[in-house]
């Protein structure tokens, strides 16, 4: 039954985590099964990925129970593609963490942690019903908690206090939510939410429960002004942890913002879309402006997600079908990035042994092929043609001209050149100048960090380059999320 | 955690043990059509066995139940999740569940659910967890 494919993304993961569990003190042997328990998992993400490409939605009504009484889980392009780009990085990850985390941390569940933590990413893309959704916020969360605190340096647990406070609160309110919409609607299947939502014109207090849900995703997603816990939390644990959480844990938020404005709550877009522009036009300036105002390189990078996801949020705002396909080719995109800067800053702060900017130059002398990673890095994430955060930009930008948003277009460009400053003075700062004597380099090491970051800006330069062959993909998701029906019909076929 | 000297909670604990561990497999039995379940049935073995430890002391019921808890959770774990998968062989939706009827020497005519199997993950996992979180806890002066 083909049906059972939407869910192996969910479990592949699950079982690599439980079995590596069993082996935690054999460190060899669980890095060498991780390895290859990630390539597994990989490969089928790309096979689901392809079967839906061909064949249209995947929909698996878990435990033999109908839609809407029981849970299903809804692999629809948007889905699937994120669901792979989570197994690539994640494979980049993996081949990083044994030469950047102590044998120690590997032995306290590292890998376990983290393959669950990308059991509960590929299961908030795939499910179709709102409360299961939030099941697998708090599986991610449960996972990046002792993610975060693995190794338990003091700075660590003090930043983690902060990240689990503000998570808590947002789950209990997302639960809440979840109350309200189900007290309202009687449904917590997302496809039967938006047909009785349809079916009364998202009067009065359904706009306000949607709005609640809106700022419940956006403090995961780290909006404005919600943004204000995610830098420091983000630099602290290991550059493999933090280069998981900048690339999936904000990106969840922004799927979820996506999925349920772009699926459910549809019929009053003069108030919430309007807001998402807003808030959108807010998180670019204050989060370019955060990122340059410091000198430490990790902070920096911590401080880029989030004007990226401003533009993902202004893609949604604006919505149309050009925007939107935008928003999900930036998306993609970023996520690739964002976990190759992160393990670009550990691997330079891993070199210098510490990210302070001050303290670094010269630093090409010493890593040629990181300086220049970190160089075409600055031009993705800045949106340099051909790179690939070009292409995302230009759609959103496009879109946006075509509904007359032109302020947040121009917003949006000014924000891009500081971003290409905050990311360029990295590059000047610490790898232009004289050579710095003082550094010792141990050429295994620096080689082997430098390779999964390489893997992961190839397919960034891929998705420019080859934006011919990948566009088409793009527009047939934002097809679908601009025809709400497709997802209904897929959830409830006859 | 050590013993105590507390002849009455020592002896009390020898029968309100035994209750508690007969009760725990009866509500986990119980569970699939009646109240109970592998989680309430877990935490309830849970608490007998903190009770033995809070009696005898950490010493000697480890030597009664030589089990590394922590592989407990890992094993439940993975029961319940094969047992989700289990229906991919029978062509069936994940988490697909099935029930018969056999006869059973002794008990007679009883049915037998798969979903028991999941709850005996879920079971092994709740004991496990639990008594990680409080031998840990109960660990940390020394």
């Amino acid at each position: 039954m083909m049906s059972n494919l939407a869910v192996l993304p969910i479990i592949i993961p699950l079982v690599s985590g439980i079995l590596l569990a069993f082996f935690h003190t054999k460190t060899p042997f669980v890095r060498h099964a991780a390895k290859l328990l990630s390539v597994i998992s990989t490969g089928v993400a790309a096979y689901v990925f392809y079967y839906v490409l061909q064949n249209g939605t995947v929909t698996l009504e878990t435990g033999g129970w109908e839609a809407p009484y029981g849970i299903v889980l809804v692999a629809d392009l948007l889905a699937v593609t994120l669901v792979l780009t989570t197994n690539i990085i994640g494979l980049a990850c993996i081949f990083y963490a044994p030469h950047s985390l102590t044998e120690q941390k590997e032995k306290f569940y590292f890998y376990t942690f983290f393959f669950l933590l990308i059991t509960g990413v590929s299961g908030a893309f795939l499910t179709g019903d709102l409360f299961n959704l939030f099941v697998f916020f708090e599986v991610l969360l449960m996972a990046s908690y002792a993610l975060i605190t693995l190794g338990g340096e003091k700075v660590q647990l003090r930043e983690s206090i902060k990240y689990v406070l503000v998570n808590l609160f947002s789950s209990i309110v997302f639960v809440t939510t979840v109350a309200f919409l189900y007290s309202v609607l009687g449904t917590v299947n997302m496809a039967q939410m938006a047909e009785r939502v349809q079916e009364v014109e998202q009067q009065g207090i359904l706009t306000t429960i949607g709005i609640l849900l809106f700022f419940v995703f956006a403090t995961k997603a780290a909006l404005f002004p919600l943004y204000y816990w995610l830098p420091k939390p983000y630099t602290v644990p290991n550059p493999v942890v933090s280069a998981m959480f900048a690339a999936l844990l904000t990106k969840v938020g922004v799927y979820s913002i996506i999925r349920m404005f772009t699926l459910v709550f549809v019929h009053k877009m003069e108030v919430t879309h309007e807001l998402f522009i807003w808030i959108a036009g807010f998180t670019l300036v204050f989060g370019a402006i955060g990122a340059l105002s410091t000198n430490n390189i990790k902070l920096v990078i911590a401080y880029n997600i989030i004007p990226a996801v401003g533009f993902m949020v202004m893609g949604v705002g604006i919505y149309n079908q050009t925007a939107l396909s935008g928003s999900v080719y930036y998306m993609i995109s970023d996520m690739i990035i964002k976990a190759a800067l992160f393990l670009l800053a550990g691997a330079v702060a891993h070199v210098v042994g510490t990210p302070d900017l001050r303290k670094m130059k010269g630093l090409i002398h010493q890593l040629p092929l990181l300086g220049w990673l970190l160089f075409i890095s600055a031009f993705v994430l800045a949106g340099v043609p051909p790179f690939s955060g070009f292409i995302g930009k230009l759609m959103i930008m496009q879109g946006g001209f075509a509904d007359g948003e032109i302020a947040i277009v121009i917003i949006g460009l000014l924000s891009s050149l500081l971003i290409l400053y905050s990311i360029m003075k990295i590059f000047v700062r610490g790898f232009w100048g004289e050579k710095d004597e003082s550094i010792t380099i141990d050429k295994k090491t620096v080689t082997a960090l430098t390779w999964p970051v390489a893997f992961l800006v190839f397919f960034t330069v891929l998705l420019g380059i080859g934006a011919e062959m990948f566009y088409p993909v793009v527009d047939d998701i934002s097809n679908q999320l601009m025809n709400p029906e497709i997802y209904i019909d897929s959830v409830f076929k006859e | 955690m050590h013993g105590t000297n507390d002849l009455i909670l020592r002896t009390a604990t020898v029968l309100i043990s035994f209750i508690l561990f007969a009760f725990s497999i009866y509500l986990f039995l119980a569970g699939h059509n009646a109240p109970g379940g592998g989680f309430v049935g877990g935490l309830m073995t849970a608490s007998a066995i903190v009770l033995m430890y809070m009696a005898y002391g950490e010493r000697a019921v480890s030597k009664i139940i030589p089990v590394n808890y922590r592989f407990l959770i890992p094993t439940g774990l993975l029961i319940a999740l094969l047992t989700g998968a289990g229906s991919f062989a029978f062509g069936e939706p994940f988490l697909n569940q099935t029930f018969g009827h056999f006869h059973i020497p002794l008990l007679g005519d009883k049915e037998l659910a798969t979903a028991l199997l999941f709850d005996l993950g879920v079971y092994l996992t709740v004991v496990g967890i639990t008594m990680t979180i409080i031998l840990s806890i109960a660990g940390d002066r020394e």
